[in-house]
């Protein structure tokens, strides 16, 4: 293109002009060129039929909706666990599922107002923040069902209350945390396990305290002293990252246990966590993760070499036995509480680091689950859901 | 931004060809078909013929988004040369559609079976827009005298926070509840930027870094609060303060079906207040002389310190204000929570900027914000256009509108007041990159 700058550009105009031509030709080149490479790419034959425009639907009319909370559905924690759930009840019952992400508090209420302008059947809140929204919409639209993850509702004294079209979806992940840190207080060999979380709300600290009670249990069974850094259950207070998106803060955090001595470390601050690991890896010590919410063996595979097992909410679950009890019209207004029992919480298998952790320990982790099953065993912690 | 009609002579060598036959040589004389031509110039090139434009550039670039994130659109350019016609009917549904329903979350929803259903998404406009007009008036008070304040997300945490604790911890009589809650926003929002106006006059550390710091500690400040007991519901760990009294609430405007408050009231009064203040009150000139040229404005015996904290007090004052709107109307007393600010005091930035800063433009770019924010809402309910799509579209908006020469470059529009300069410089560039 050069050739055919001549002149100054400011005042030579014919050059202008030619040099607009070089610039309109090179464009057409590149517009060319592109249009060439798309059309190599929509040389597909058409599909045969017409196709169906409800990639999303079924063959039922039933409608059921999710509303996230601010983290969105791909937190890779609880608003992905539950829009999973949501996910597969379409695909598996033949139902309609629409899903709105909220990106900041303001957000709750509209977004809830929305579902019930699209006519769903099922609105589900996620995380407790939404309770106010869910509660309201539930009032005043008795003919929707409403369900919310982990709160219930609380009327205007903040007692418990129950609302005919809305039923609360609990975790008392506090029974798997307690097998946790039973397992872990085993497992260690400098004697101290570590924790934090993501912020101080009872959905994540129910993990700290069921960790807490389970080292105290072992402590107790075998005379030691395993001690937890970053939870007092007794105080209720501990460390916190202020955050549930910034891995760097799970990587600080995490070296910090590290370095006083923790070889156990279990970070309750969704993908906040994998800073953790990246921690973990770089000292190579042998130190081990204790994942949440999923079986990180599995849903993060860069962590199953130090993960020593995961305590498990079946978020997805829930929503998806919600969702079916619903489309398939028992919808009930009881709380679901994930327990140990029903499978609602749980410990993941060990996986890679299953040689690490002794046989007698494992059975013993094995009948105190059954323990708490039967009821011989109650976990408690403030955050218990009532 | 206004166009002055005496200076005509488009230089014809350097139009682009489709304005070359029309162009006139001088205003004065010119025939009637060119007259009209130069009004509808004047129209397009004004300030509010750029907005428009900018607007519909803007929704045609969202559409291709729109478009391209359309899984019906993917699959039908996948066989595009099968049956081309598959494509555009795809790609008219899903931007079709999806313009339809930010309309009708944003105006009036064609789709509801009642007008007052169907009213809710005006209301709804209104009610998003009302503290980002009200700390946008703020924002723009600091621009005009040259304080460039990043702070109103920190001011409008703190606001919330004050009104909030007045609105759940006391106990009074209604009209007298409402006030005190709403003189608590003014002044928690008030106090927390005159930390940055009193550090800026005394030590002269710089407004940008200490007001974005002070947005830190608030959004820390109020984590820590909502961990203490005394600001929990009881019987309740959650970081959610008690559910505040009926009493310090905003009046609904439009009753129990809206969320529309009586705040909405309180940002046009405050609109009038500001352009009061900004062009009539001696305080008012003593803020633009500041910012016009602080040198000057000292020498002529104004104290450039007293001014700064003065701008950052009633900066922050209209911010907090926004706060007690949020939480004493908005979220219909369900209490204080971390996020209770949202995003607010971010997208104030952008209000204040699109508005130019003035008391009017601030009001409109405002509703402009709040009509794409309700809007959203319902585009991805109705549509499953991704959020953060919308999210993308509404910055289009802000981008096209922020930057006029940008669009007048694209409509080939020559700038007002001097026609010859716009086309010079996009065919400067032009030559310039070629060079290169």
């Amino acid at each position: 293109m050069r050739q055919t700058h001549t002149g100054d550009a400011g005042t030579d105009r014919p050059g202008d002009q030619q040099q607009e031509t070089c610039v309109k030709n090179f464009i057409r080149v590149v517009a060319l060129g592109g249009t060439a490479a798309l059309a190599l790419a929509a040389c597909g034959s058409a599909p045969s039929a017409t196709p169906s425009s409800s990639a999303s639907g079924g063959n039922s009319s039933y409608k059921a909706c999710m509303v996230s909370d601010a983290g969105g559905f791909d937190d890779k924690s609880f608003n992905q666990s539950g829009y999973e759930g949501l996910q597969k009840a379409g695909t598996d019952l033949g139902i309609q599922v629409k899903t709105v992400e909220s990106k900041q508090e303001s957000d709750y209420t509209p977004n809830v107002e929305s579902m019930i302008s699209e006519k769903c059947d099922l609105i589900i809140g996620v995380g407790f923040l939404l309770e106010p929204a869910i509660h309201k919409a539930a009032q005043a639209n008795p003919d929707v069902k409403f369900a919310l993850v982990d709160s219930s509702f609380q009327d205007a004294d903040y007692k418990p209350v129950t609302i005919e079209n809305a039923k609360p979806i609990l975790f008392d992940t506090a029974q798997a945390a307690y097998l946790a840190g039973y397992l872990a207080a085993g497992v260690s060999k400098t004697g101290t396990i570590g924790t934090f979380g993501g912020m101080q709300i009872p959905s994540v600290t129910i993990f700290m305290d069921g960790l807490a009670d389970g080292v105290a249990k072992y402590n107790e069974d075998n005379g030691k002293s395993v001690k937890v850094l970053g939870w007092d259950k007794a105080a209720q207070t501990g460390s916190f990252t202020g955050t549930f998106d910034d891995q760097s803060t799970g990587q600080t955090q995490g070296k910090a246990l590290l370095d006083q001595g923790a070889d156990i470390v279990m970070p309750v601050a969704g993908p906040v966590g994998l800073g953790t690991v990246a921690a973990i890896k770089s000292a190579n010590n042998g130190s081990m993760l204790i994942g949440v919410d999923s079986d990180w063996a599995v849903s993060n595979p860069d962590s199953a070499s130090i993960t020593l097992t995961s305590v498990i909410k079946e978020i997805g679950q829930a929503v998806y036995d919600t969702v079916k009890v619903s489309s398939e019209g028992s919808f009930s207004s009881d709380p679901y509480v994930g327990t140990l029992k029903n499978g609602g919480v749980g410990l993941a298998p060990f996986h890679d680091l299953a040689s690490s952790v002794p046989s007698d320990l494992s059975t013993k982790v094995d009948s105190l689950k059954k323990d708490i099953i039967d009821g011989k065993i109650t976990v408690t912690s403030p955050s218990t859901p009532k | 931004m206004t166009s002055t009609s005496s200076t005509g002579g488009t230089d014809a060598g350097q139009a682009p060809a489709d304005q070359v036959d029309a162009a006139p040589p001088t205003s004065n004389g010119a025939p009637g078909a060119s007259r009209w031509r130069e009004v509808a110039l004047e129209i397009a090139t004004g300030s509010a013929g750029v907005t428009v434009l900018a607007i519909v550039l803007a929704l045609l670039f969202g559409g291709v988004l729109i478009a391209a994130a359309d899984p019906a659109v993917q699959s039908a350019a996948g066989y595009f040369f099968a049956r081309p016609l598959d494509l555009f009917s795809a790609v008219w549904q899903a931007v079709s559609q999806a313009y339809a329903a930010l309309f009708s979350g944003a105006v009036y929803d064609v789709q509801a079976e009642s007008f007052a259903r169907g009213i809710k998404s005006l209301t709804e406009t209104l009610t998003v827009a009302t503290p980002l007009i009200l700390a946008g008036l703020g924002l723009g008070i600091g621009f005009r005298s040259s304080l460039f304040n990043i702070g109103a997300q920190g001011q409008v945490v703190l606001g919330a926070v004050f009104a909030g604790y007045i609105g759940f911890a006391f106990n009074l009589p209604a009209p007298l509840h409402l006030l005190l809650a709403v003189l608590g926003g003014a002044i928690g929002g008030g106090l927390w930027a005159s930390i940055a106006g009193v550090l800026k006059a005394r030590t002269g550390a710089n407004e940008v870094i200490v007001t974005i710091m002070l947005n830190n500690i608030a959004v820390y400040l109020i984590a820590y609060l909502l961990s203490l007991h005394a600001w929990q519901r009881p019987g309740s760990n959650n970081p959610q303060s008690p559910a505040l009294h009926g009493s310090a609430m905003f009046p609904l405007l439009a009753g129990e079906r809206y969320r529309l408050h009586a705040g909405f009231l309180l940002a046009i009064v405050a609109c009038v207040v500001v352009w009061w203040l900004m062009e009539r009150s001696t305080l008012g000139f003593q803020f633009r002389a500041v910012g016009a040229n602080p040198e000057a404005a000292r020498t002529a015996g104004i104290s450039v310190e007293r001014v700064t904290v003065w701008v950052m007090l009633v900066a922050g004052m209209l911010a907090g204000l926004a706060g007690a709107a949020q939480i004493l109307g908005t979220e219909g007393g369900s209490g204080l929570t971390g996020g209770i600010a949202g995003t607010v005091g971010i997208d104030a930035i952008t209000v204040a900027l699109l508005g130019r800063s003035k008391p009017l433009g601030i009001f409109f770019s405002g509703l402009l914000f709040g009509a794409l924010r309700a809007g959203g809402v319902v585009m991805q309910a109705r549509t499953g256009t991704p959020i953060d799509l919308v999210l993308v579209v509404q910055s289009l908006i802000v981008l096209f509108i922020a930057a006029p020469p940008l669009v007048r470059a694209v409509f080939r529009l020559p700038a007002p007041g001097s026609r010859k300069a716009a086309v010079d410089v996009p065919a400067a560039l032009t030559a310039k990159e070629v060079r290169a």
